[in-house]
């Protein structure tokens, strides 16, 4: 049985890897992944610009005008000269956000009343207008403190002192690389076996292995073992990316980010034989694939977290092995995650796996007689 | 009378003899007197329409056109609509009083009663700290030993007293720049309030009146759900033309269609227009389901939509048809079209990610997909309305992008196989 | 309209297709596909182009039909250059390529409606022409039916159909016969006759040299390379008097190989209780004593096939070494493999009707019948591959369904088309099975006496997709022997395949049947069920007759058809069962 086993492995591996379609199937689309994604997958506000509407020319309004200019939080700052204007910088797009100040805002403001500025956001990129709003507003805010009560203690620096563990410099980059480790990980682990049966049944070589002493589930076994292999070779060339290329940091075990990379692609192939127990062609395995990745990929919390999802679709995140993988790889990498919160995700991933191979198992077998 | 048969290929001379009987001068595209005519039609309705009806009927009985048509689009407006939520509407934080002082307990009931925190009460930092690492909490703030006495300032010595840290999970980068961001302002709030209460005369103040355009309650599900449109238009558009058309070199059929006097035009429109419709049929049906079910606002007008949704739609399936031109298995159409098709859509059109935050050169490349252009013109009918300039723009660039594509596809098409 | 297809070739005087020093090389390839061919090709008659897999075939009938254009060489088509007036060919002639160009997901009136719109036909004159047309192939009754949903053979009569919708005055068919009854093969051969009368020429690519023979004009290709081109009867000429046949009563499979032994044979083959011997050029005697036989040689009329195999220089010569390095199975008179009440139902339809046979050990045994018969039904449920409905299917005494890997490992199959890995070497490839099918001690050297029994030489390390024909042929052969089977199943197995490899992988079968292997073979090649020691014929999904070659032949003689031959039997068979059951044939 063994010796059967391995004979399949080892045709597998080479079948795999001597088809130069497959080959490059492999190879390019998780490179292209991987430099696009790290650099394109972020949600950072950088880069932007606001339009400024100031018909007041007293002192105040020119001074919070240049402190906004000065920031640094803006990329860039227009002034434009009427209401419509700031319409139309909006409307287009070239700026998110926009400051009209108060006619007299100026001469309210030093006399002691209640001046206004209205701030109009643009709500189609909602994300990045609120972080613009919470720029605005501090420096507001610091303004009003430092101009009203010289000496006071306000919000400010003297008062907070922030701080960010794991990443202090928040380089976004730090989040994206380890996280697409593991989702290219899905991605070859449920392309690699996904595809391999469909190939097989289209060749016609399917049969041939049917009418061999080979037994389904070694059929099954052999299936499983190259695409884990192939996988976990990808997934240690990212590795070797993110540490040497991206110079991400590496804090945790490198031991313990493999065990619970094994239980991940353990998992990602029960529900990649599912898949190609259900295809009869290549065209439906790869359509599968995507019918999975994309929910698997949303559902991750890698597009967005998790605790902003509705209850009910926390519940369905549970099912999801990336879930569990991107809690582990960020961990490892950047907090150097302690063995037992590696366990509080790990044993999730063995659960589903204990239940994808046995039933993706059970489906091969109904199809295959 | 006379036969002539002539050679329109004079360096081959393959045709230059000459045969004495016979009635019939062989001439292409000249209307003969014989009762057939051999005019060469570059183009035939008919044949057009026989084509179309074809495909019509290859889309209804293949389940997987109709999967991704139809059936595809409604699980991603769905995740989309309810999954992907980028605001942090609730971050869970802990906070740590090193001191029990009216002053800490008025600032944690402070951040309790806000909306959006979850706040889990400690007394040590070390308890804390493990919750963070395994990811259970997103923030800490810790409002030091001797704080009540910094804030209100009865010390004189405030530089040794300790200040309020606000530490984030940085392995979540967008998710600390809101833990911080938003701990700082209610911090500020509640500052505000104490001066008030303890009858301080109120400081002027500017007031902020903030206006969220386009989406005043503030949920990215109206941005991500218009966004995800273009995502399923580029499937249709791109991934299921360059499936169908390499599946044709597959089976054979298109070697039999060469041989008929269908034109290339022909062959193409015949392609292009019945995958149009089902992508025209998958944006009404989005639309629907989006402004129904979802209940994103449509500000701009349904022409609009539907004009700009055709030129996307015909740049994507040039697109599609360029690519199935050149990879004739639909192993390689499949992959060629998942990255110049769907990644780009996904990543590089704005829909999710911030285009401007990119690096310059990857910006740059976001000029060269027209899912940009799209989702850019999607936004803007849907929140904003039909904005002229925007609008345009787009429309023209999209148009231009399918002409790209046709003119390519057209220089590279042959009838012939080889 | 007073003809059924109304030809217009009275334009042309001359040939129609006339082809100089045609050549076509495609980029990366070391060799022509085409080399240097001439030919003058008419209308009002079929002209044959035959050849193996590869000859270059499809190539020349695409350069006719404007489809490709040619590297060097002058081609004329209707009196126009295809590489400049394609479009004129496509209007001028029908083209059916292979795998027939049909739409399968649309009906047998949607695919026909769409040819008839693509190529014009008038509104006035469709509902005729499909009139004639659907009588003309017999597909009336299934105007509704998906193309997909076809036999081979009314797949084959519906491409024919879509072909000829606008009265075509060249029609090309690429290889019609192939994985095709021999009964449609009949009625598309009078079909096409039928055209022909009317003034339509014809180009009529083939694998079957028996359809070739019948053609007025062939052209052979071999390799891209004219063999021969001209009347068949021409070459047929060059095997006169050194073709002949022998008696033999018993051990004919034995008998035939001596024979082959002799350095005066070039070719022969068993037919009936008789051989039939093609002797080397300049021998024109031959000793029956020599090879211990007694009758007396009878000369018989050369086949086109005979002339063929001469002009490709015979087979290879010796016994199937892969035969003697098989160990001896001693004979024990059991039945190896059994069918009983075997049924297969997809829905309420009956592939497989309680069928019954029994196969003896080191027995040869040929499951014949028309496309969508059951054959291959039945084949898939004694090979393990199908699960029967209801009924057993057992092979060396075990239930394949139950006793799975242990009966499994003593079974080898070979299966329809080339299906092993591509991508991997032969090497690698035998790698494979020798380990699948657990060969322990010295899996390198069975692996090694495989390569150098086919003598695979420097193809060893050659990806098995870039293979010949031929050697895949022989690769597929030996992954299906590597593990010296008891029983061997072969389906189809050499469909497409010319005849010098068709001939050497008979002696193969022949030599492992005389070593005890019991085999089980399906083919559309009537001459090599010539071969098995009982035939079971397979209609309706029935087993309508069962029995030796020659007794099947036996009960279909009559005073007009005297000597029948198994495809006379064949279809006298299934007429005679479609009468007795009152199908409308």
């Amino acid at each position: 049985m063994l010796q059967r086993i391995a004979a399949l492995v080892i045709k597998e591996l080479l079948a795999t890897l001597r088809d130069r379609r497959a080959r490059l199937a492999l190879v390019i689309p998780p490179i292209i992944q991987l430099l696009l994604f790290s650099f394109t997958g972020t949600q950072e506000v950088k880069n932007i610009g606001i339009a400024i509407f100031n018909p007041d020319t007293g002192q105040a309004s020119t001074e919070l005008c240049k402190r906004l200019e000065a920031s640094g939080n803006f990329r860039y700052v227009t002034f434009v000269q009427s209401t419509e204007a700031v319409a139309d910088a909006i409307d287009r797009q070239q700026a998110i956000a926009s400051v009209r100040f108060q006619p007299d805002f100026s001469e309210r403001f030093l006399s002691g009343q209640n001046a206004s500025l209205q701030v109009i956001l643009d709500g189609r990129r909602s994300n990045a207008a609120q972080i613009v709003n919470g720029y605005i507003t501090t420096i507001v805010g610091q303004f009003v403190a430092e101009q009203a009560a010289p000496g006071r203690m306000t919000v400010s620096d003297e008062l907070i002192q922030p701080r960010n563990w794991f990443n202090a410099n928040l380089e976004y980059i730090w989040f994206t690389v380890p996280s697409l480790v593991a989702i290219i990980t899905l991605l070859i682990s449920l392309n690699v076996t996904s595809m391999s049966v469909a190939r097989e049944r289209e060749m016609g070589t399917f049969d041939q292995l049917l009418v061999s002493p080979l037994q389904p589930i070694e059929i099954m076994i052999g299936k499983t073992i190259p695409a884990f292999l192939l996988a976990l070779a990808e997934a240690t060339l990212f590795l070797l990316v993110a540490v040497f290329i991206f110079r991400i940091p590496f804090h945790g075990s490198l031991p313990l980010l493999y065990l619970a990379l094994v239980t991940f692609i353990t998992s990602i192939v029960g529900v990649g034989l599912f898949i190609s127990a259900l295809s009869a062609t290549q065209q439906q395995a790869l359509l599968g694939t995507f019918t999975f990745m994309v929910p698997g990929m949303l559902l991750s919390g890698y597009a967005s977290p998790i605790e902003n999802m509705p209850q009910w679709l926390q519940v369905i995140t549970y099912a999801n092995p990336l879930r569990y993988m991107m809690v582990i790889v960020k961990g490892v990498f950047l907090k150097d995650l302690p063995p037992e919160v590696v366990w509080a995700n790990t044993w999730p991933m063995l659960v589903i796996a204990l239940f994808t191979i046995p039933v993706a198992t059970w489906f091969f077998r109904a199809r295959a007689s | 009378m006379k036969i002539e048969i002539e050679s329109r290929d004079p360096q081959r001379g393959a045709l230059s003899e000459r045969s004495s009987s016979g009635n019939r001068r062989v001439e292409t595209g000249a209307a003969s007197s014989d009762s057939r005519s051999f005019a060469v039609e570059k183009f035939n309705p008919r044949r057009l329409l026989a084509l179309i009806r074809k495909e019509g009927v290859q889309i209804l009985r293949d389940p997987s056109s109709i999967l991704i048509a139809f059936i595809l689009p409604v699980i991603l407006l769905f995740l989309f609509g309810y999954a992907v939520s980028l605001d942090s509407t609730k971050l869970r934080v802990g906070v740590v009083m090193e001191e029990r002082t009216p002053v800490s307990e008025s600032l944690m009931a402070a951040l309790r009663d806000s909306k959006y925190f979850t706040v889990t009460p400690g007394f040590t930092l070390k308890e804390m700290e493990d919750q963070l690492v395994a990811g259970k909490l997103r923030g800490i703030l810790v409002i030091p030993v001797n704080f009540s006495r910094l804030f209100t300032g009865n010390n004189g010595g405030g530089d040794t007293a300790a200040r309020l840290q606000i530490i984030a999970d940085g392995s979540e980068p967008n998710t600390a720049s809101f833990v911080q961001n938003y701990i700082r302002a209610a911090i500020g709030g509640w500052q505000t309030a104490r001066a008030l209460d303890q009858g301080a005369n109120a400081p002027p103040n500017i007031e902020i009146e903030t206006r969220m355009w386009f989406n005043p309650s503030l949920e990215s599900k109206n941005y991500l759900v218009p966004g995800s449109i273009a995502i399923v238009m580029t499937l249709i558009g791109t991934l299921l033309t360059s499936l169908v058309v390499a599946r044709e070199w597959e089976r054979g059929t298109m070697e039999a269609l060469m041989a008929t006097p269908v034109s290339i035009q022909e062959l193409v429109l015949g392609k292009l227009i019945p995958y149009f419709l089902l992508g025209f049929g998958s944006m009404s049906f989005c639309t629907l389901v989006s402004v129904g079910i979802f209940h994103t606002p449509l500000r701009g007008s349904a022409i609009v939509l539907a004009l700009v949704t055709s030129a996307f739609l015909a740049a994507c399936l040039g697109q599609g048809l360029f690519i199935s031109t050149l990879a004739k298995s639909q192993f390689i159409a499949g992959q060629a079209a998942l990255i110049l098709g769907f990644l780009p859509s996904f990543q590089l059109s704005g829909f999710i990610f911030e285009i401007r935050s990119m690096p310059a050169p990857i910006q740059a490349l976001t000029y060269l997909f027209p899912a940009r252009y799209f989702v850019q013109a999607l936004h803007t009918i849907f929140l904003a309305g039909d904005v002229g300039a925007v609008l345009w723009r787009d429309g023209l660039i999209l148009v231009g992008f399918a002409a790209v594509f046709f003119l390519l596809t057209s220089r590279v098409t042959r009838k012939k196989l080889d | 309209m007073n003809n059924l297809f109304q030809p217009e070739t009275s334009r042309i005087d001359g040939p129609i297709v006339r082809a100089r020093n045609l050549t076509k090389r495609f980029p990366k390839a070391k060799k022509p596909a085409l080399a240097g061919l001439d030919a003058d090709i008419f209308a009002g008659r079929i002209t044959g182009l035959a050849g193996p897999d590869g000859a270059g075939k499809t190539t020349f009938l695409r350069m006719v039909a404007g489809l490709l254009d040619p590297t060097e060489g002058e081609l004329t088509v209707l009196g126009v250059n295809p590489a400049t007036q394609a479009e004129e060919i496509h209007i001028r002639a029908g083209y059916m390529p292979q795998r027939f160009g049909l739409y399968e997901d649309l009906s047998v009136q949607q695919n026909l409606d769409l040819y008839a719109d693509l190529r014009g036909v008038p509104d006035q004159e469709r509902a005729a022409t499909f009139e004639r047309l659907l009588g003309f192939t017999d597909l009336k009754r299934f105007t509704k039916r998906k193309a997909g949903a076809l036999s081979g053979g009314m797949k084959q009569k519906l491409g024919l159909a879509c072909a000829l919708i606008s009265k075509p005055e060249l029609l090309l068919l690429d290889e019609p016969g192939v994985g095709v009854d021999p009964i449609s093969r009949r009625d598309l051969w009078t079909m096409v006759q039928d055209l022909v009368a009317e003034g339509i020429g014809v180009i009529w690519s083939t694998a079957y040299l028996d359809e070739a023979e019948m053609c007025e004009s062939v052209i052979v290709l071999n390799d891209g390379k004219t063999l021969f081109s001209g009347a068949p009867a021409e070459l047929t000429d060059r095997v006169r008097d050194r073709t002949f046949v022998l008696p033999v009563t018993h051990a004919r499979r034995q008998a035939l190989q001596r024979a082959l032994d002799v350095e005066s044979v070039l070719d022969g083959v068993v037919q009936g209780n008789h051989l039939r011997l093609v002797l080397r050029e300049g021998a024109m005697e031959f000793d029956a004593a020599a090879i211990g036989l007694e009758g007396k040689p009878k000369h018989v009329k050369p086949r086109f096939e005979d002339a063929f195999i001469d002009a490709l220089g015979g087979p290879t010569r010796g016994e199937s070494r892969i035969a003697e390095a098989m160990r001896q199975i001693p004979g024990d008179d059991k039945s190896v493999i059994e069918a009983h009440d075997l049924t297969k139902k997809f829905g309420d339809f009956a592939a497989t009707d309680r069928v019954t046979f029994e196969v003896k050990r080191g027995e040869l045994f040929g499951l014949l019948g028309p496309n969508g018969a059951g054959k291959s039904t039945t084949f898939k449920m004694m090979c393990g591959l199908l699960k029967p409905t209801s009924g057993t299917a057992r092979v060396t005494g075990l239930d394949l369904q139950h006793s799975g890997s242990q009966a499994r490992s003593r079974l080898g199959y070979m299966a329809q088309k080339f299906s092993l890995y591509a991508d991997l070497t032969v090497r690698q490839n035998l790698d494979f099975f020798s380990g699948i099918y657990g060969l322990k001690n010295g899996r390198r050297k069975a692996v090694d006496s495989m390569l150098e029994i086919f003598a695979f030489g420097d193809q060893a390390d050659v990806p098995s997709g870039q293979l010949p024909l031929g050697f895949k042929q022989r690769l597929s052969m030996a992954a299906a022997l590597m593990h010296e089977p008891d029983v061997l199943f072969l389906d189809e197995p050499t469909s497409g395949v010319d005849p010098i490899t068709r001939r050497e992988f008979w002696k193969h079968i022949n030599g492992l049947v005389e070593k005890g292997v019991t085999v089980m073979v399906t083919t559309h090649f009537m001459d090599e069920a010539e071969y098995c020691d009982r035939i079971g014929l397979v209609y309706r999904g029935q087993l309508i007759a069962l029995g030796p070659p020659d007794e099947l032949k036996r009960k279909v003689r009559t005073p007009e058809l005297e000597n029948p031959t198994m495809e006379d039997a064949f279809v006298a068979l299934i007429r005679e069962f479609d009468r007795e059951n009152g199908v409308k044939s």
